[in-house]
């Protein structure tokens, strides 16, 4: 992105050229990243970025040509988050971060693919077939934001929106080789995010590398008076030098490494732990002793919340409708039980229960008690460090041919991811290594909420001194 | 996958008490609206009876005395002040309803 950005000022390549380039490349994609192309917006865009860049007060995005996924809105462009129920639906309206981007003279050149309303981490739920995986199309590229990542990853955009509700952005960006970052609860605004789990839900920056993280994230970052859960906090720009890891206490969790950890995982998550040691960063153990329920409780509050939120799909305001002639319950049933895919009914039934009378005490309230235990274990390790370092995710990249029909197995891939989310804490996936077939392997690095700084000022640092992240596939 | 599968064998809860009947999988159907055929409904029930069991895995924590967390922030009502604003033209709000007329959505008679 910062390198598309120097291209445009030293006139090597305009951004109509680039844009164009991108479209036609996009419109080769075997591996299914897009759901919807916008050649018209986005050439319309590059062409008033070039007058923008012919002043001097252009701005790092003008001109740069990101991808968005598909569950954020953008006035005119249909959002389909995947699911035949929104296969129609064209927003009025663009979502605050997209209107950010444009305001900003991005380029957005389409809606990328995703799990049915981000509830997955496969990319292979969408109703517009699975993304393949550009290190290998015979692999998934995890997900739900599986279309930003691959995209990203095959330089098809310049950087991509995700959003991620239990590991959503930082998944998909381990296995596709990506810098992926879950922003603190609050910090980017939501409005225009179709919702799934609200005190879970986060937009954030896929790119590259994390300085190109950064500059999205600087872009996207900050209230917004439309979205009543934004955080009030006053962030600086973050510096794009990186910041000097010298006495940084980075802080590994045993609880993050042991059985179910894929051992080639393990030893380049190491490796990249060891390369921060080597820049001065100083390594402690810590515990975080309740993580081990994290996925429970994630899968009870996520349901839980997604119930509620996808209660709005009833066939009456916006999305498909069936079985009207049977009157309106009948067309609630038929809409809802044609619209939505088996997953999604998964979730919905999972979490109708969960909030049901007899079980609320049982599932809800002791999964939101057990949440708590989770972000005091976070809490009392910051006190004790200030980033904390582990996997991403327990194994690379597996093939859509080793997929089981196993809901279970598929949650359990979010474990190391979910625990940020439940406490609201920004964690940052970057590049450290590759397993034996040559898949990457992604490092998860945690911190306090809104310090963000120290997430990719680290990375920043790390990827000056590594070069797992210019590998491309 | 293997080892995923792994994982679960660690978690899997010992205590299979909790089970999830056909009946309770059409009760919190048709709490949510969803029609289930034969088929889906063998399917789902045995797949929220697994991730149920998974479930039980919090019923080791004591979680006595501690309360819930239902937002990750501390966070009151963000209240604006009462003034009228630009919104959605009327065309543009109804324009994605499967039917409308005149500015209205139109669905099938509820009382009959």
């Amino acid at each position: 992105m910062l390198e598309t950005a120097r291209r445009y000022r030293k006139r090597k390549e305009s951004p109509v050229e680039e844009t164009r380039r991108l479209l036609d490349a996009i419109k080769r994609d075997t591996l299914n990243s897009f759901i919807t192309i916008d050649e018209q917006g986005a050439l319309l865009s590059a062409r008033s970025a070039e007058d923008l860049l012919d002043r001097e007060d252009a701005g790092v995005l003008a001109g740069i040509p990101v991808a968005v996924k598909d569950n954020i809105c953008t006035c005119g462009v249909r959002t389909t988050c995947a699911s035949e129920i929104l296969a129609d639906f064209v927003p009025a309206y663009d979502a605050t971060v997209v209107k950010k981007l444009k305001d900003q003279g991005a380029v957005i050149l389409g809606k990328t693919n995703l799990d049915e309303f981000a509830m997955g981490s496969t990319t292979t739920t969408s109703c517009f077939g699975p993304t393949r995986n550009p290190w290998d199309p015979s692999r998934t590229p995890g997900g739900s934001s599986g279309g930003s990542a691959a995209a990203v990853a095959a330089m098809l955009c310049a950087g991509a929106l995700g959003s991620d509700t239990g590991g959503s952005i930082r998944m998909p960006a381990s296995f596709c080789g990506i810098t992926g970052l879950k922003p603190t609860y609050g910090s980017v605004s939501r409005y225009g995010l179709v919702a799934f789990a609200s005190s879970l839900d986060q937009i954030g920056p896929m790119a590259a590398t994390a300085r190109d993280a950064a500059v999205l994230f600087d872009a996207i970052k900050g209230h917004d008076p439309l979205d009543s859960t934004s955080a009030l906090h006053d962030y600086a720009p973050t510096d794009l030098e990186g910041i000097d890891l010298r006495g940084v206490r980075i802080g590994v969790p045993e609880d993050f490494f042991g059985p179910g950890l894929n051992p080639e995982v393990e030893s380049a998550v190491l490796s990249g732990i060891a390369e921060l040691a080597d820049m001065g960063a100083q390594v402690v153990d810590i515990r975080l002793p309740h993580v081990r329920y994290g996925v429970a409780v994630y899968y009870i509050v996520a349901t839980a919340e997604a119930s509620s939120n996808l209660a709005r799909y009833d066939g009456v305001r916006y999305g498909m409708r069936a079985g009207e002639s049977g009157g309106l319950r009948n067309m609630y049933l038929q809409t809802r039980s044609k619209g939505f895919g088996a997953e999604v009914k998964r979730r919905i039934m999972l979490g109708t229960y969960a909030l049901s009378a007899g079980y609320y005490d049982a599932y809800y309230r002791k999964a939101s008690q057990v949440r708590t235990l989770i972000a005091d274990d976070f809490r009392a390790a910051f006190s004790l460090c200030d980033i904390i370092a582990g996997p991403t995710t327990p194994v690379t990249a597996f093939g859509l041919d080793e997929m089981v029909d196993d809901p279970l197995s598929i949650y359990l891939l979010d474990i190391y991811t979910i625990p940020a989310n439940l406490a609201g804490l920004p964690a940052l996936s970057i590049p450290c290594g590759f397993d034996s077939r040559g898949l990457p392997v992604g490092m998860q690095l945690m911190a306090p909420h809104f310090r963000e700084d120290l997430l990719l000022g680290a990375g920043i640092a790390f990827q000056d001194r590594t070069g797992h992240h210019k590998v491309r596939p | 996958m293997v080892y995923i599968a792994a994982l679960i064998r660690k978690y899997q809860g010992v205590n299979k008490n909790v089970k999830i009947t056909d009946a309770d999988v059409l009760h919190a159907a048709a709490l949510a609206r969803i029609s289930l055929d034969g088929d889906e409904l063998r399917k789902l029930s045995g797949e929220l009876d697994a991730v149920l069991d998974y479930m039980d895995l919090l019923s080791e924590v004591d979680t006595s005395g501690v309360s819930p967390t239902h937002h990750p922030l501390p966070a009151v009502n963000a209240m604006r002040d009462d003034v009228a604003r630009q919104s959605l033209d009327l065309e543009d709000a109804v324009r994605n309803a499967p039917r409308h007329k005149d500015g209205c959505v139109v669905v099938p008679k509820v009382i009959e």
